[in-house]
């Protein structure tokens, strides 16, 4: 799946995870960019997307990214 | 069930009109999803839940320190969440001759947490048992080797069942069966722990907080008393009327194996207190022949409270059973294989618990097992008996109606009432019915054992406590009274409720006789009582008034002096 694909699709899991119409995000978009995504938010976004995209991260990976493209890297290294 | 992102989009509502209830939350382990999963069930069970949250892993020194967060906070519930992987942590640190006294010595920590929360605060403790881990250094050997984790664990479950047995203010929300029914992968998500020290997974968060919250609904009075049963494909495999009682599936083969064991399953509710009822759409007299004639039946007749089996639409049916039994619609259950018939008393009656069964029989007791559906906090004797009891007022209602002098009537009862002092023996009972009567209470005070030992060894408060029994039979205790010394010319009355089983026989009047008797005898002038209105006792906002009482600004009031003796039929059994 391409890049722009896989970012619609989180935009709309990251929009109700966070519970906010009103997130649009980019490839380097970052947490502090986004007031709700914090530590425990993150924990929430991550199960998420494992489970629309029917893949596992493994715990150096949920720690290891600085923006949403890094995530979106990772998506596609499994495959997806 | 709701998953815990709907409940967390609970904690955006208007909170403002639900009742409060203070909560603290102590856990070894990150407890903020929780917390958040807690507050948001408390919302769809019309509680405001306040929560104070410890610090991570703060247990101990919170419970310790009389000056802590927790003592300031004074809360009416206190949740122990230890976790299996700490206690895990805590053997492998440990020699290996020191391995078989973890249980041992954990055990004697949490019974001096439980006795340092409950002497210092007037607070339930909810302690979480443990979920299983087997390290597998022995494999199955473990279970046969003392000083293994797995049989250290294990040993610890057991041994928290006996304490709590004897605690009464300490309730165990068994963590363990939700991990059996969900499975370990689906329980416990190792990035998630290891990332955030978190270890209950998201998926399970609901299932641990409806396991608590299904508690402290209990300790409110708030659980299910009456399980409601349809018959065809759901109490028996097949269509009596169309199949014939030879042909309906029940027994040792086949599907019948399914419906058997949920009928062994009522039944054990029925054992325990639950109120069974039928509701089915059938000709009664063909709906009866199974419960007289088939050999392979489990439950019979002398099970059922109520026997609805008629051609009329379910939600009428279920408005009739609650009538005979004069209690709340949200302690009913309803169990239809038929969606159709759940849409309908859904619709009629949203208060009523309606599960969607699964479409396969066989699917229905683990679907059921999951749901928890009979929380209790307590058991007597009594509760087995309840079912003859709803047999009995079925009895005497029908004879009720060959009087037409209400006086009559009563008279020819016979009833005699018992009144005692509260004793270790009614102790248990009293603090029961105190959870279970919401509609003849005026002040809906809940009392647990613990609670009725003190106020019985004080002497600021005397409580009665009233049976009555009649010519078909005897309902047990039915009514109970504390009254609070104020002064030494006044009582407050603190404590009124009364079984909705005995209304119009004269009770009041015979309680009311007592109360006034005992405060003579005592040189008490004046007895005040309150009315506080709750959703279900509007029944007795006039109690007061009816009785002789003259309004007093919040409260009413009585003076004992011109008193009059209140007619009723009740003499009192010596």
């Amino acid at each position: 799946m391409n890049t722009i694909d896989i970012l619609s699709e989180i935009n709309e899991i990251f929009i109700d995870t966070l519970d906010n119409e009103d997130i649009v995000i980019k490839e380097e978009t970052q947490a502090s960019d986004i007031e709700e995504w914090d530590s425990l938010t993150h924990i929430m976004l991550v199960v998420a997307v494992e489970k629309h995209f029917k893949i596992k991260f493994t715990s150096s990976e949920i720690q290891s990214w600085n923006n949403v493209g890094e995530m979106v890297k990772c998506i596609q290294s499994k495959g997806v | 069930m709701k998953n815990f992102l709907q409940l967390k989009k609970n904690l955006k509502k208007d909170f403002s009109n639900l009742k409060t209830l203070k909560v603290a939350v102590l856990g070894d382990t990150a407890t903020q999803f929780l917390t958040q999963a807690l507050k948001g069930l408390g919302y769809d069970n019309a509680m405001n839940l306040e929560i104070w949250e410890a610090d991570f892993n703060q247990i101990e020194q919170q419970v310790y320190d009389l000056s802590s967060e927790l003592y300031q906070f004074k809360p009416d519930v206190v949740i122990v969440f230890k976790s299996s992987h700490k206690l895990l942590g805590k053997y492998n640190k440990l020699k290996p001759t020191e391995h078989q006294s973890l249980a041992s010595n954990e055990l004697e920590l949490v019974e001096n947490i439980y006795s340092n929360i409950t002497s210092n605060l007037d607070a339930k403790v909810v302690y979480y048992n443990y979920t299983e881990i087997d390290d597998s250094v022995f494999g199955n050997y473990s279970t046969k080797l003392t000083s293994s984790f797995l049989y250290q664990l294990r040993k610890l479950n057991y041994e928290l069942m006996t304490l709590a047995s004897n605690k009464p203010n300490l309730y165990l929300c068994d963590l363990s069966t939700i991990q059996n029914q969900v499975g370990k992968s689906n329980f416990f998500q190792p990035s998630v722990y290891v990332s955030t020290e978190m270890v209950l997974s998201i998926d399970v968060l609901p299932y641990v907080a409806h396991k608590t919250i299904d508690i402290i609904n209990s300790l409110n009075g708030k659980f299910k008393k009456c399980l409601i049963i349809d018959l065809d494909n759901t109490t028996w495999g097949g269509v009596i009327g169309d199949d014939g009682i030879e042909n309906i599936q029940i027994g040792s083969l086949g599907i019948g194996k399914a419906f058997t064991e949920f009928q062994y399953w009522v039944k054990k509710l029925k054992n325990r207190g639950v109120i069974i009822a039928v509701c089915s759409k059938n000709t009664e007299s063909v709906a009866k022949e199974p419960f007289e004639k088939h050999p392979e039946m489990v439950l019979r007749l002398d099970d059922i409270s109520v026997f609805r089996a008629n051609w009329e639409n379910k939600a009428d049916n279920i408005r009739q059973i609650q009538k005979i039994l004069n209690i709340g619609f949200d302690s009913m259950v309803f169990l239809d294989d038929n969606p159709f018939e759940r849409n309908i008393v859904r619709d009629n009656i949203p208060e009523v618990c309606v599960p969607e069964l699964p479409e396969d029989p066989a699917e229905y007791l683990e679907y059921l097992y999951k749901l928890n559906l009979f929380e209790t906090i307590s058991f007597s004797n009594e509760d087995t008996d309840r079912t003859k009891l709803y047999q009995i007022e079925a009895e005497r209602a029908k004879v009720h109606e060959k009087y037409t002098n209400e006086d009559d009537f009563l008279k020819d009862l016979n009833m005699l009432s018992d009144v005692q002092s509260f004793n270790k023996f009614n102790t248990p009972r009293v603090a029961q019915l105190s959870q279970r009567s919401n509609q003849f209470n005026l002040r809906t005070i809940r009392y647990t054992e613990a609670d009725i030992h003190n106020i019985s060894s004080s002497d600021d408060y005397k409580g009665f406590v009233f049976s009555l029994e009649d010519k078909f039979g005897d309902n047990g205790l039915i009514c109970v009274i504390i009254l609070k010394k104020e002064d030494a010319h006044t009582l407050f009355i603190d404590t009124w409720f009364m079984s909705c089983r005995v209304l119009k026989r004269g009770m009041e009047n015979f309680v009311l006789n007592t109360i006034v008797s005992f405060a003579k005898e005592n040189g008490f002038t004046t007895i005040n009582g309150e009315y506080i209105p709750t959703a279900k006792n509007s029944m007795v906002k006039d109690h007061y008034i009816n009785l002789g009482f003259k309004k007093n600004d919040s409260l009413f009031t009585l003076h004992t002096k011109n008193y009059e003796e209140k007619n009723n039929y009740i003499k009192i059994k010596k």
